[in-house]
């Protein structure tokens, strides 16, 4: 896999400093998930305020095992997440998603509103690695839900 | 002079695969290292394929036209080679999709026994019955298996590995009991590289009156192996990781076993006798291949296997080894680089997975990837063996003929660059959170 630099530097700085990361009390929903070819764990929990679409998010923390793309997606994706609402987070799962699976042009950059997930884009031309950067945004789905 | 006194040259056998000369990523010459998985194929083999498909297709087994005959002839000639190459007879080999389809066919060969009448008795299952595997199976070894006993209450029971990756045989006579139907083993191990030893386990598996299968898919590909002379009764491996081509696999049954075994999948080809309400099935292997089968990859097989007998079966086991020393002794000599299996040559094949301390097997192949050389990442359809020895996944570099010394060198360098970025010993603020797989 090739990584521009600037974006591998977002990605290291997340994996050796992860924002957001230990499992937290109190939280109101905890789930696991596995990434079956590899085996990889996450252990997400939230912590929200109300109820369904604008549940508003107060915390999210995880413990996972994992590569850079898992374990700084995670960190990205708490940083994006926490104060926002679940329909919020849904929505950024949704363009994330859809941005990975279209294989963005190398040239593309991706919505600033993003942030540092914008670091994920050449993971788009690497489909075996987009499950890694997707395993948490699909754990949070199913945290909220 | 004979095959032995010469060693194998890879670069005169590179010259045969077309795919080795091409570039990857920036112009990075390929360097691959995932046999274990595919192999890649000669221009013999993608060539017999050609010539087939351009002057000799047809549906085999029916038709009574020249193209029809000529493309039943190619099939069974096929079968004719691949069955010497195993030292069996023909009328043992049976076609499947892979090896998996093998395993599952003989899997569901003993379900379809409990309503089969008495000439199936042999392959019935009760509860009570116990089916062994052992601790370093594939899951194509494993998953039919946990299956099987849970459609018929047979109870499923396992040998276990030891920390240097062997087989743990002290317990093999409580483990394989009077109860014990069937004994499902890989001959060589796809993670651990360990060649299981044949002649104990089959030894009391008759001992018992146990049915024995070897999954010999890291096995034949890269050494002479006599499914005859092992004496096990069932044997599976697949095409694509011996330079043929994917879909097609073989399964090897003893031939008084196939005789009396029911049928998995029904239809077409595999009939005696039909009628509105009943039918009565072939005689092996043709009970066994229903539908028309997969010919120009059988023909592909059979070129593969005259390729690799050409250049000498005895040739190529020396030359992994030679290859597999050196990587041994390469990876190493790494720091914090933990070699998963046998750490010498002593029976082990070719297969060398390794986990680097604090840097997850992505990030491994990731900065591997980025130099032209493809390995195998994950759990390698070994999970269990995995759990067993306390890692989540692993760095798997799997060699094959056309493989060279020089290989072994841009997989090192890698390793060492993987550490710079990844590692614990890497720049940067302290870890918080999150724990690093393999630490």
């Amino acid at each position: 896999m090739r990584l521009t630099a600037e974006h591998q530097e977002i990605i290291l700085a997340h994996y050796r400093a992860p924002h957001h990361s230990g499992l937290r009390e109190p939280y109101d929903a905890e789930v696991q998930r596995f990434n079956p070819t590899c085996g990889d764990e996450l252990t997400l929990r939230v912590r929200r305020k109300g109820e369904g679409e604008q549940a508003a998010i107060e915390d999210v923390s995880y413990q996972v095992q994992g590569c850079s793309i898992s374990q700084a997606s995670v960190s990205v994706m708490a940083d994006l997440v926490i104060g926002r609402t679940a329909r919020e987070a849904e929505e950024l799962h949704t363009e994330i998603a859809a941005l990975l699976r279209e294989r963005a042009p190398e040239s593309g950059a991706w919505p600033s509103h993003l942030g540092d997930a914008a670091a994920f884009r050449d993971v788009s031309h690497h489909p075996a690695r987009i499950k890694c950067a997707l395993l948490c945004w699909a754990a949070l789905r199913q945290a909220l839900s | 002079m004979s095959a032995m006194a010469r060693t194998l040259d890879p670069r005169q056998i590179r010259a045969d695969f077309p795919i080795l000369h091409r570039t990857v990523g920036g112009g990075e010459r390929l360097v691959y290292l995932d046999s274990g998985a595919t192999s890649q194929k000669p221009v013999q083999v993608l060539d017999a394929e050609r010539t087939f498909a351009e002057t000799s297709n047809a549906a085999v087994h029916r038709g009574a036209h020249q193209l029809a005959e000529e493309a039943t002839e190619a099939y069974e000639q096929a079968r004719g080679q691949i069955a010497a190459f195993i030292g069996v007879h023909p009328a043992e080999v049976v076609f499947t999709k892979n090896a998996t389809e093998g395993i599952n066919l003989v899997a569901y060969a003993m379900s379809n026994a409990a309503t089969s009448g008495d000439a199936a008795a042999r392959f019935r299952l009760d509860p009570g019955d116990e089916i062994v595997v052992t601790e370093m199976e594939h899951h194509a070894n494993l998953v039919p298996w946990q299956e099987l006993c849970r459609r018929t209450g047979a109870t499923l029971r396992w040998l276990g590995v030891t920390d240097e990756g062997r087989l743990d045989l002290s317990r093999l006579d409580e483990v394989i009991t009077p109860r014990t139907r069937l004994v499902a083993f890989a001959h060589q191990s796809n993670v651990l590289g360990t060649i299981n030893p044949v002649p104990p386990i089959v030894a009391r598996a008759a001992e018992v009156g146990a049915l024995t299968l070897l999954d010999a898919c890291q096995s034949v590909p890269h050494a002479e192996v006599d499914f005859h002379a092992h004496g096990v009764d069932f044997a599976v491996f697949s095409g694509h990781k011996m330079l043929g081509p994917s879909g097609v696999g073989v399964l090897y049954g003893r031939r008084e076993l196939l005789e009396v075994m029911p049928p998995f999948l029904t239809g077409g080809s595999m009939i005696e006798v039909v009628t509105m309400t009943e039918s009565t099935f072939a005689a092996p292997p043709q009970r066994f291949e229903a539908g028309v089968p997969m010919v120009s990859q059988a023909v592909g097989l059979a070129a593969a296997v005259r390729y690799l007998t050409s250049v000498g079966m005895e040739r190529i086991t020396a030359h992994e080894r030679l290859l597999t020393e050196a990587a041994l002794g390469t990876l190493s000599a790494i720091d914090g680089v933990r070699i998963l299996g046998p750490t010498t040559t002593a029976d082990r094949g070719s297969a060398v997975s390794f986990v680097v301390d604090g840097v997850h097997p992505h990030d491994v192949s990731q900065v591997l990837d980025a130099h032209g050389v493809a390995v195998r990442v994950g759990h390698h359809c070994a999970w269990p063996l995995h759990r067993r020895l306390g890692v989540p996944a692993s760095v798997r570099a799997s060699f094959y003929l056309y493989n060279e010394l020089a290989d072994i060198e841009p997989l090192a360098a890698g390793i060492l660059e993987a550490q710079a970025l990844f590692g614990a010993t890497a720049p940067g603020p302290e870890r918080s959170g999150g724990t690093v797989a393999c630490a």
